[in-house]
């Protein structure tokens, strides 16, 4: 794309983006399981009723 | 040269009073607020004499449409950090006290919450049993009402306000891609099932390039012309674009570049034409792009992308950096601004969910991209949208954004302090430790004058109309010298 390869031009002390191997199993493992026992603790912490909390959540309109 | 960016926030919070059945808003905010307030030693009311929020930068005031609602009757006080603590259109809202660059806004504004916390903790010991009143911290109701997290800069009168408007709208629509607080779907009208996920919680409810209004067809770039110091030399730009950030990052990256971009107007260095031919339907465009892969058009005929739009304004920014230095918005925080603006850009260009520890929108996205995976939710799912409201819950026990663990810039010794102490570096120190040292004395207070009373003599108006002046450097000897009220004033010849 013409002007994007433009804007490159003016931003030539930028650094090139350096592309990551794709992590390691054993590291997206850990990772995922990190984000699961995050979710579960969110789970703890959730409005019991989803539906409801949205419903009554009404505001003022304001500035 | 660009004079300093004297800047602010001020923040409208959602609340909402649990166990209490239908509650009133006002009536809960000044419950709120009374609590905390009559927590510490006196109060000090808000003086309006000053207030015109009727007048409009492009140079009238305005006639026709009645000037946007002062509503003087409600609780209103001033803090001795150099806050002031009120309600405003049915919201608790405090503006932080006037700061010298972004790093000192973030941590007024993080003190912020905490009074806020404080009185939620304060409110409860007044409530029956099983009643308590809650904040959060967002824009939006996700039923059409929206409140604002607005900034504040202050500018030199000199400089034309259309090149302000030029120069900076692009800027306003594309920042988002790093001040997003993120939102699950869309208010705009016949939005609702296009938009799964929106960078911005504010976009939707843009409807104006320019104008006056804060409350109804909300323009990007607003006019209000309330200076609240010398009008002759400066302006303050009233920013009401933004979303309130939980992020201290978005907040330190959304009102340092803020702050560099509208030095960079003031010096009249932005070369490039950068004119967006239709702003507003590229505000919501941006918001509604996730993947930021979308282009808008120029007025010129080009197209671009948001991120594109922002390297343009970083280039400048470096070029400005090394030809004008970074004084205007502080020399080492300019710096910082700058490094991580880069920082940010790149990471957003190469894999934006890296950034899941530094922007509200990225971690929101991340968390409820992952809950909605791990239960086969529809994006309209009520529990992503019951998430996405508590992710700006202030209580630390259910906020979502607590446990996202995003990087933090302030220290909590600095915030516990910021809230009763102000900023060094600006005249809110002066009005800080007035309001510390003789607050029964006090009558009064605004942004630009102190109202004594020292017994007999008639109440004496301490002019601040220099936003600088009354720093910890020119007043805190004097201070600190006075044994009574009376004393200082003499000394000022006020």
């Amino acid at each position: 794309m013409a002007e994007r390869e433009q804007i490159r031009k003016t931003t030539p002390e930028r650094k090139e983006e350096v592309v990551e191997a794709p992590p390691a199993t054993e590291k997206g493992d850990k990772l995922k399981a990190e984000l699961d026992d995050l979710l579960d603790e969110i789970d703890e912490v959730l409005e019991e009723n989803a539906e409801d909390f949205v419903r009554s959540y009404v505001q003022k309109g304001g500035q | 040269m660009a004079i300093p960016k004297v800047c602010g926030i001020e923040t409208e919070y959602g609340i909402v009073l649990r166990g209490g059945g239908d509650s009133n808003p006002i009536a809960a905010s000044s419950l709120l607020i009374n609590a905390y307030v009559s927590s510490l030693h006196s109060k000090v009311d808000w003086d309006f004499e000053d207030e015109s929020p009727g007048s409009d930068a492009r140079g009238y005031n305005v006639g026709g449409s009645p000037p946007p609602e002062v509503e003087t009757h409600l609780v209103n006080a001033v803090l001795t950090n150099g806050a002031r603590y009120y309600v405003d259109h049915a919201h608790p809202e405090i503006s932080t006290p006037e700061c010298l660059d972004a790093r000192e806004v973030v941590v007024w504004d993080r003190a912020a919450e905490q009074i806020l916390l404080a009185s939620m903790n304060a409110a409860v010991q007044l409530l029956p049993p099983g009643q308590e009143v809650v904040v959060y911290k967002n824009n939006s109701d996700r039923k059409g009402n929206s409140y604002g997290c607005h900034e504040n800069y202050l500018m030199d009168r000199t400089v034309p306000f259309g090149r302000i408007v030029t120069g900076i709208t692009p800027f306003f629509v594309t920042r988002q891609i790093f001040t997003g607080a993120g939102k699950v779907g869309s208010e705009a009208p016949g939005m609702g099932s296009e938009v799964s996920f929106q960078l911005s919680q504010r976009a939707d409810f843009f409807e104006e390039e320019v104008g006056l209004e804060t409350t109804l067809k909300r323009p990007i770039v607003n006019t209000r012309d309330e200076p609240h110091c010398d009008p002759q030399k400066y302006r303050r730009l009233h920013v009401i674009v933004g979303d309130a950030n939980m992020s201290e990052v978005a907040t330190f990256l959304k009102v340092g570049t803020t702050a560099l971009v509208l030095a960079m107007i003031e010096d009249d260095v932005l070369t490039r034409d950068l004119r967006l031919a239709a702003p507003v339907q590229s505000l919501r465009r941006t918001s509604y792009d996730v993947e930021m892969s979308q282009t808008l058009d120029l007025a010129n005929g080009d197209s671009i992308t948001a991120l594109e739009v922002q390297w343009e304004y970083l280039t400048h920014a470096q070029k400005y950096a090394e030809t004008h230095g970074l004084e205007a918005v502080g020399t080492q925080v300019g710096g910082d601004v700058i490094r991580r603006w880069e920082q940010v850009l790149t990471a957003l260009e190469a894999d934006p969910m890296t950034l899941a520890d530094q922007l509200d929108w990225v971690a929101k996205w991340k968390l409820l991209s992952a809950y909605r995976e791990r239960d086969d939710l529809q994006w309209d799912d009520p529990r992503l949208a019951a998430m996405d409201l508590q992710y700006h819950d202030l209580r630390p026990q259910r906020s979502l954004f607590a446990r996202m663990n995003l990087e933090r810039l302030s220290g909590d010794d600095e915030v516990v302090s910021a809230m009763t102490e102000p900023p060094l570096t600006t005249r809110a120190y002066f009005r800080g430790k007035c309001l510390q040292r003789w607050g029964d004395q006090i009558m009064a207070a605004n942004w630009d004058s102190l109202v004594f009373d020292v017994g007999n003599d008639p109440l004496r108006r301490v002019p601040m109309m220099e936003p600088l002046k009354g720093t910890a450097a020119h007043v805190d000897q004097l201070i600190r010298e006075c044994a009574t009220a009376s004393e200082l004033l003499e000394r000022l010849g006020a």
